[in-house]
């Protein structure tokens, strides 16, 4: 019934992936946000560099996510919530 | 083009998908669907989340607003590759409970509430329906694209009856394809794959018009690149509020949407396949708006100025002379449309039957419950006419609001309407304390607020609201406008409609839960959710009810068919060990039937219908807490058995060490015993030998008087041994004459240092006192004590090996009781010995063995226990260490 207090190499770094996966949407939440301090004045226009940006981070998103959901093992994920 | 050719291949495109759809459902009756389980066709299912108002939408939106397009498809992104937060929950809540829809499980989680059901079933409808027009809008338009390009003798059907040919095409394909068959788990692998073959297509078309309109028309990227720079759709800027805001909401959305909760959660076939999704639909959706501001530009730049920029898809191919692309453009809309509706009313259809017409149906029809008519033509025929009344309302949607509005509006008013549910659901997941009242009066004020100040307002001024409400407010009271609430007229319409009726929503939600009691299967069924992962709550369970088995399989068999039931009571009577198909009606069955039933007609029904039978509709606080308390008793139990094992685990160290103590022990008993022999039979041997030598005679008078001597001692030694045993006997008894009296511990020390110079009195030792410390009356047995210091000093003479020998006699007086350290400075006891020392008969070495049988120390412990005190050997002070403790006063009683 108790957990353990600490884990072994594989667990830790099953737990740390599972942080990274509850943090990936906070950053792209703040990414995505970023835009909104584009525009101090009224003559900003919009230019192919900002459509580019966006497109990068959401490549990034999506590739982090790729790169994090397969060690994720739902099977695995019954001991939560830690 | 030739509109016959678009009429043909379109209904080519539907036999393809009809096909399809067929050979999956065969393939699925067989169980053997393989490849179509996988998580592709999972992903790619979700992309119904892409409807018309993307394929045509986006660009026309992109052509008004610029980048703020993308914001639709932000909000799913953050929700899928954060699937580890929500969507992993939702989708094991739903594959563990059987939940059948949106509504089902706000019901199932708030108690099986079907009053809760209702309410979301009927803002699922109301919410959705505008989308549902949005669709048939869309692929009136698109016919309407290609009939004006081409009057070549065939006259189109005008877009009323288009959208009339459309509506009805769709209810036929849904209704012969979602209402097949009452599933136990709701799932349509049919359609899911069809849906899964439309999401190619139209990802096919889209990519290929931008990739025309990118490589044909512009002439590479960076060409693409300027002409944005150049547009007109760069004068757009960021609108923080409607930026943020609108992520937000396309995010609740994808949560809450039924079509997406559907194939989301409801056709989820493993767990798994969420983790792949999680980053492939965002992929899927990136592809889906990359090319979406090159064909906005190029369409503005090259189309006459005027025309509807929701149809640049289509349009710009037109233009461009490339009918092809025009019709594959044309079938990825087709496919966004219908497939989304296809889902969509299958979805909103399941939560119609479920929490309205069957509990209507039960409750008109009370006498009928436990008769054998079958309920399952019921539920199918509910469904088929609830697509047929969801694509009518759709069609009278279309009509009503003359299908001008721009595409996108639409799709976001659907999006808070069901976005209105969201409080209730997360709240529901994650916060136990949410109650039904709740989630009532959270998702009625969120309702009531987005129909007053989104959903009315829509139809234009005049229309349902008149221009006086627009104008003064509801019942002329200024801060009740549609599109100023409490003042708030500065606002973007869609802002202040999403922050009022969300916030007030969520509010009330808390405010509500706070504020009420739940009732016991509210609670049981918020801890099963809440706590999914756990794995320690079950849901919801029957105590032992009085149902007849007979009536019980007669409800099945209405619901689940004749065969399946009697399989499934044939099986449940087998587990339980008995012939036949009758099972006892035990908790474990009940809620087995329960949970299959909910797969069909939704939990609140289901649990209704059985709670008819078994004779009570609820369960008791008490058998809720005897629910909970099960659990803890085995937790408490196991934690016994821990704490007993432990104990049993100390015991037998104990025993080890006890049994160690005695084999050793039993040695030196043994090693003793030959040496008490040994001890008796010298002296003896010597006494006799000796008078065996007097008795004969003739010997010079000096040797009789030799002689006569050793016999002498011999039999001293003999008397000082068996001395010592007498006294300890007499001192283990405790029947030992206590002599007491006041003495000077100084002058004890004296004796026994003055005595204990008999021992080995050719070795000097140096002798350290700190005689003040020493100046101390006792009150106790002189002698004894005296004995016990003589004991220790002459030990310490006999077996200090120390080149110098020194003897520290430390005196110390704390709380009533004093303390004498004797301290040589020799190797000291090894530490294995030290336990033994005080045992009768145990000499440790032979090396130095001066003599006595090896019972000082033990007589010394027996002396210091009937004084009241006590003798430990210190360990740790660079040599033999004896420390005797005993009290300053010795009472009599103690004694």
């Amino acid at each position: 019934m108790r957990r353990p207090l600490f884990l072994a190499r594989a667990p830790y770094r099953r737990r740390r992936l599972r942080d990274a996966a509850r943090l990936l949407p906070v950053l792209g939440m703040l990414l995505l946000l970023l835009p909104l301090l584009w525009t101090p004045g009224s003559e900003v226009r919009l230019g192919a560099g900002d459509v580019a940006y966006f497109f990068l981070v959401w490549f990034g998103l999506i590739a982090l996510a790729a790169a994090i959901a397969p060690g994720l093992s739902p099977g695995e994920g019954d001991e939560e919530e830690d | 083009m030739q509109f016959n050719l678009l009429v043909a291949a379109c209904l080519a495109y539907v036999i393809i998908l009809f096909v399809v759809a067929f050979m999956v459902e065969r393939r699925a009756q067989h169980g053997r669907l393989g490849w179509l389980r996988s998580p592709l066709v999972y992903t790619l299912s979700l992309s119904i989340y892409c409807t018309a108002w993307t394929f045509y939408g986006a660009v026309g939106y992109a052509a008004r607003s610029g980048l703020e397009y993308l914001t639709i498809y932000f909000g799913p992104t953050l929700v899928f590759i954060g699937w580890w937060w929500i969507l992993r929950k939702l989708v094991r809540i739903g594959r563990q409970y059987r939940v059948t829809s949106i509504a089902d499980l706000i019901s199932s989680r708030y108690g099986k509430s079907n009053t809760l059901g209702v309410i979301v079933t009927l803002i699922a409808v109301i919410a959705t329906t505008p989308y549902i027009a949005l669709q048939l809008q869309s692929v009136v338009l698109a016919f309407g694209v290609f009939a004006t390009g081409t009057p070549d003798g065939v006259t189109p059907p005008d877009a009323a009856s288009t959208a009339i040919w459309v509506a009805a095409g769709l209810a036929v394909f849904t209704v012969l394809f979602g209402t097949r068959n009452l599933d136990a788990r709701e799932q349509h692998h049919g359609i899911v794959t069809a849906i899964a073959v439309e999401a190619v297509v139209k990802l096919v078309a889209l990519v290929a018009v931008g990739a025309f309109v990118v490589w044909g028309i512009a002439g590479g990227v960076g060409q693409v690149l300027a002409r944005i720079d150049a547009a007109q759709l760069s004068a757009w800027q960021v609108q923080p509020g409607r930026w943020a805001g609108l992520i937000a909401l396309s995010a609740m959305a994808v949560i809450t949407l039924p079509r997406m909760f559907q194939v989301m959660v409801v056709e989820n076939d493993d767990e798994g396949h969420l983790a792949r999704a999680s980053w492939a639909f965002p992929a899927y959706l990136m592809l889906m708006s990359l090319f979406i501001v090159p064909i906005a530009v190029i369409g503005l730049e090259r189309l006459p100025p005027g025309s509807n920029p929701d149809m640049f898809v289509l349009t710009l191919p037109l233009a461009e002379g490339q009918g092809g692309l025009a019709m594959l453009a044309f079938l990825g809309g087709f496919s966004s449309a219908t497939s989304m509706v296809i889902v969509e009313s299958i979805a909103l259809a399941t939560m119609i039957s479920n929490h309205i017409v069957i509990p209507l149906w039960l409750r008109l029809r009370p006498a009928a419950a436990g008769q054998g008519e079958d309920l399952r033509g019921v539920v199918l025929m509910a469904r088929r006419l609830a697509i047929g009344g969801v694509l009518a309302l759709g069609y009278g949607y279309y009509q009503v609001s003359g299908g001008s509005a721009a595409l996108a509006s639409i799709g976001l008013i659907a999006f808070l309407g069901v976005a209105q549910v969201l409080p209730a659901m997360i709240g529901g997941l994650f916060w136990r304390g949410a109650t039904r009242l709740g989630a009532i009066l959270g998702l009625g004020t969120g309702f009531a607020i987005w129909a007053f100040t989104s959903f009315l307002p829509s139809f234009g001024p005049g229309a349902v609201l008149s221009r006086a409400v627009f104008a003064e407010g509801l019942f002329g009271l200024h801060w009740l406008r549609p599109y100023g609430l409490f003042g708030t007229q500065a606002m973007d319409p869609m802002m202040h409609a999403l922050f009022w009726s969300l916030v007030l929503n969520a509010l009330a939600f808390c405010l509500g839960s706070l504020l009420s009691f739940p009732g016991p299967v509210e609670r049981l069924q918020g801890a099963a959710f809440v706590k999914v992962f756990d794995g320690a709550v079950g849901p919801q369970r029957w105590a032992r009810g009085q149902a007849e088995p007979e009536a019980l399989l007669t409800m099945a068999q209405r619901i689940l068919g004749e065969e399946v039931a009697l399989a499934l009571f044939q099986s449940a009577a087998r587990e339980q060990g008995k012939e036949g198909y009758l099972p006892d009606p035990t908790p474990a069955f009940l809620d087995a039937l329960e949970a299959r039933l909910s797969g069909s007609v939704g939990a609140a029904t289901a649990h209704a219908m059985i709670s008819q039978l078994v004779g009570r509709a609820t369960v008791t606080v008490e058998e809720l807490m005897a629910v909970a308390s099960e659990s803890a008793h085995i937790m408490e139990h196991s934690a016994q058995l821990e704490a007993r094992e432990a104990e049993l685990t100390r015991t037998a160290g104990a025993l080890r060490e006890a049994n160690e103590k005695l084999t050793q022990l039993s040695v030196q008993k043994d090693a003793f015993l030959s040496q008490i022999s040994h001890e008796l039979r010298t002296p003896m041997t010597s006494i006799r030998a000796f008078s065996e030598i007097l008795t004969e005679g003739d010997l010079p008078p000096d040797q009789v008087a030799k002689y006569g001597r050793i016999i002498h001692d011999e039999a001293k030694r003999l008397t000082r041994l068996l001395d010592d045993l007498l006294d300890l006997s007499v001192l283990e008894t405790g029947t030992v004459q206590l002599n007491l009296g006041l003495a000077s511990l100084q002058q004890m020390l004296d004796t026994a240092l003055t005595a204990a110079q008999q021992t080995r009195p050719e070795r000097t030792f140096i002798v350290q006192r700190d005689l003040p410390s020493e100046a101390i009356y006792l009150r106790t047995d002189a002698d004894r004590l005296t004995q016990v210091f003589i004991n220790l000093v002459s030990n310490a003479r006999k077996y200090c090996d120390a080149a110098r020998p020194e003897l520290r006699i430390g005196v110390r007086q704390r709380a009533g009781r004093v303390m004498v350290d004797v301290v040589d400075n020799g190797t000291g006891i090894p530490k294995g010995s030290q336990a033994l020392i005080f045992e009768k008969f145990a000499r440790l070495t032979d090396a130095n063995r001066a003599g006595g049988a090896g019972l000082g120390l033990a007589i010394c412990r027996e002396i210091m226990a009937n004084l009241g005190g006590s003798i430990v050997y210190l360990p740790g002070q660079g040599g033999a260490a004896f420390r005797v403790t005993l009290p300053l006063r010795l009472e009599k009683a103690a004694a």
